[in-house]
């Protein structure tokens, strides 16, 4: 194989797939910090260049783990539509960007080669598309998803109630959801990191949320974001369970370190379609995040963008009504300053899309990263332009248990003004009801947390 | 001469003005012009002469309590809700975003968290307490150190000298302090748990190895200091990363007999270390004293202790 191009009168040449796409990547703390960045900027744009002469056809035949020893390969390649694949095998990564940015192809086009597409086919095509090429790219694609309610139709924007509290604290919890849905936030799902693992804690707050749910006959759905066998052992003893929860990671190793594996997703799968409470068919709900793999030490030498598209390959077996990368939580040492964020963040987006995926976006930082919460309500409204189906409500962004900082509530109801989106159809009917929304408009109600207590008259 | 040609005119001033560096932008000269056109009224200038701003501070305890929503359906409810949580609810909103106080409060929380990471230890503080200082492998700055946990992990060669010359060996407790992600905590913590941890060490009859400073500081560079001096427990008192609006959270590890290859699964760590809410600084160093002794008599720490612990049972 020779990967080389001639460059400013320079030769710049690469030794193999995995070389040309870790320096194919727009800059990253995490690639560099594993040795795979490029060694000067012309030489990253060499790796664009190179990158996008490859057929579709050698990115098949090179996964970032080989197919005899990693289940994530073997669960995207084996899942490859082979009809599809055929026609588009010999197009080169730049003509895949074109066909994608056509005007003449639309949303359900793309959709159409996504099952012919491998992760490291939409990884390659997404380092050598710029920021607006992601938004104009993903805008194109709606994936809609049922679970109780609907995500991800065109002209909506659903949140998910995020009401953290550091000791789990159901009252605490409870208050916080109060707030969120009085803002129009918890359409996507009412989603609770609990703080203990333990089998009765998330137990407990399952059937909280679950009452607040029924008590006032909202339609949506509950998680709790515990380790996936805690929740099926709660599904097991019935539990009621909206949403099953796991992180995954691109590879077999670093889904090894998250204590889970194809075989027992595939069984709490199986559980969910059985024991979860709401009609479906969608029961899923995963997490993920560039630079997870190299923390773990289970990236196999490749870069973070390529690992973060397998998780959405390995995703898309269980038709998750929702996946979200939790793009600045990782840290600087993996994104460092606003700009990779933001960058990871687009990218990370479209690929989810482009998978076929009902995708979201965790818009956050730690507090030393160098970015701050301007920054964080900018990529938010550049994700709403690229279409993205649902963010992160916590209560003014400020996650009580989780120490670091994501979407509020108030970022939500603007975006909806500022695009004139609305929530879930479902969800958006019961705000009317409630009188949280007249006409689409918050009433004097809405941001008031009181008006759920059973002491307040309607 | 028209309005249109006055403002020519002042263009064409303003970028000879610029061009010789006597004015910085356009926009300056003209709120001059704007002033000096209003500065007959006497009553503006007077309003501005009395002006007292005088706030109160907004990130104390009591002010944190009072809701931003001052019109709920049920006002007391409110204010119960809000005390059942440390998340900022109850806030209220102006239109869809946050009211003006609440924006505010969460600037000045964020404010001081990244002043507690930038910022260096105070020199004072070192000298008051006998610590000398050593570096890590860290050789380009704090943007350095945060990109390059590997290299935070490790002490510099000469820091590795200046230990071996300076501190006593194979003692029953090592003291070190390192600034991690937070200067804050470092200098509101130490002060209160160094003397707890000494007496306290005295008093049950261990003894003290030579306490030093670790610049530019990382976990696992208590490995080395084991490697170096052989102390049969290591202490690191660290800065924790910053929560929004608290910065003086400091981290006490300890490892047994730490070497070259452990994790934090060998380790130990009391966590959440400050004044008014977290564990006390003086109630944490009197714990460390116990689980030091712990330590030496299981002769492990971390998963390893446990284990055995279990296994007592």
């Amino acid at each position: 194989m020779l990967l080389r191009t001639k460059l400013f009168g320079k030769n710049y040449e690469f030794a193999d797939i995995r070389v040309l796409m870790g320096k194919a990547n727009e800059e990253k703390s995490g690639d560099r910090l594993a040795g795979l960045a490029a060694d000067t900027t012309v030489e990253r744009a060499a790796a664009k260049i190179v990158l996008g002469h490859v057929p579709l056809i050698t990115l098949r035949q090179n996964p970032a783990v080989a197919y005899d020893q990693d289940e994530v390969t073997r669960v995207i390649d084996d899942g490859i539509d082979s009809a599809v694949y055929e026609q588009i095998k010999g197009w080169t990564v730049g003509e895949l960007r074109e066909f994608i940015l056509d005007d003449r192809n639309d949303g359900e086009r793309l959709l159409k080669i996504s099952p012919g597409l491998t992760a490291e086919m939409i990884a390659a095509v997404t380092k050598i598309m710029s920021n607006m090429d992601l938004v104009t790219a993903a805008r194109k694609i709606r994936v809609i998803r049922h679970c109780v309610n609907t995500i991800g139709e065109e002209g909506t924007l659903a949140g998910r109630l995020q009401p953290n509290h550091p000791t789990d604290s159901p009252e605490g919890i409870r208050a916080s959801i109060y707030e969120g849905l009085s803002y129009g936030v918890g359409d996507a799902v009412i989603g609770i990191n609990p703080a203990d693992d333990s089998y009765s804690s998330v137990a407990r707050l399952l059937d909280m949320s679950y009452e607040v749910i029924q008590a006032h006959k909202i339609p949506t759905q509950n998680c709790v974001l515990a380790h996936i066998t805690t929740q099926m052992r709660c599904l097991e003893k019935g539990s009621p369970v909206g949403l099953m929860f796991q992180s995954i990671s691109g590879s077999q190793k670093g889904n090894e370190a998250f204590g889970i594996s194809v075989g027992l997703l595939d069984e709490a799968y199986a559980l969910a379609k059985k024991n979860c409470y709401p009609l479906g068919p969608n029961f899923m709900y995963f997490e993920t995040g560039q630079g997870s793999a190299l923390s773990a030490e289970a990236h196999n030498g490749w870069d973070q963008l390529t690992l973060e598209a397998r998780n959405y390959g390995l995703a898309k077996r269980y038709d998750p009504f929702m996946v979200n990368t939790v793009v600045g939580f990782i840290g600087p040492e993996y994104l460092y300053d606003t700009n990779q964020i933001h960058r990871a963040g687009l990218e990370d987006h479209f690929m989810g899309k482009m998978s076929g995926i009902s995708m979201g976006c965790d818009v956050c930082y730690t507090n030393h990263a160098k970015t701050d919460q301007n920054a964080s309500e900018n990529l938010a409204v550049l994700l709403t332009a690229a279409g993205c189906n649902f963010f992160m409500g916590v209560p003014m962004a400020d996650d009580s248990m989780l120490a670091y900082q994501s979407t509020s509530f108030h970022d939500i109801a603007t975006l909806r003004a500022t695009f004139r989106l609305h929530p879930a159809p479902e969800f958006a009917e019961w705000l009317e009801s409630f009188g949280i929304t007249n006409q689409s408009r918050f009433t004097s109600r809405a941001g008031d947390a009181t008006i759920f207590l059973n002491r307040t008259s309607k | 001469m028209s309005d249109d040609h006055i403002d020519e005119l002042i263009e064409a001033v303003l970028r000879q003005l610029k061009a010789e560096g006597l004015v910085a932008s356009s926009s300056n000269l003209r709120s001059q012009a704007d002033n000096s056109q209003t500065a007959g009224s006497h009553t503006h200038t007077n309003i501005s002469a009395d002006l007292v701003i005088d706030s109160d501070d907004p990130t104390t305890s009591m002010q944190r309590i009072i809701p931003g929503l001052e019109n709920a359906a049920d006002q007391d409810a409110l204010v119960m809700l809000m005390e059942t949580t440390t998340a900022r609810i109850g806030v209220g909103r102006a239109g869809y975003r946050p009211k003006t106080k609440t924006l505010q409060l969460f600037q000045s929380d964020f404010a001081i968290s990244q002043d507690a990471l930038y910022r260096e230890v105070d020199p004072v503080l070192l000298q008051k307490f006998d610590l000398f200082q050593v570096e890590t492998m860290i050789t380009e700055g704090k943007e350095q150190y945060l990109l390059r946990p590997d290299l935070g992990r490790k002490l510099s060669s000469e820091a590795m000298a200046l230990i071996k010359s300076r501190c006593v060996k194979r003692a029953n407790i090592q003291i070190c302090v390192g600034d991690g992600l937070s200067a804050t905590a470092i200098e509101v913590n130490i002060p209160k748990i160094m003397p707890v941890l000494i007496s306290g060490c005295q008093s049950v009859g261990l003894s003290l190895g030579t306490p030093f400073f670790i610049h530019h500081c990382r976990v696992g560079v208590m490995n080395d200091i084991g490697d170096i001096l052989e102390p049969d427990v290591v202490i690191l008192l660290i800065g924790e990363r910053p929560g929004l609006g608290r910065a003086e959270s400091m981290s006490a590890y300890m490892a047994f007999q730490p070497r070259s290859g452990d994790t934090d699964a060998d380790r130990e760590v009391i966590c959440n270390i400050f004044d008014n809410g977290g564990t006390n600084p003086l109630e944490a160093g009197a714990y460390a004293v116990q689980l030091a002794q712990t330590m030496m008599k299981n002769r492990g720490s971390g998963v390893k202790m446990r284990l055995s612990k279990d296994s007592e049972r």
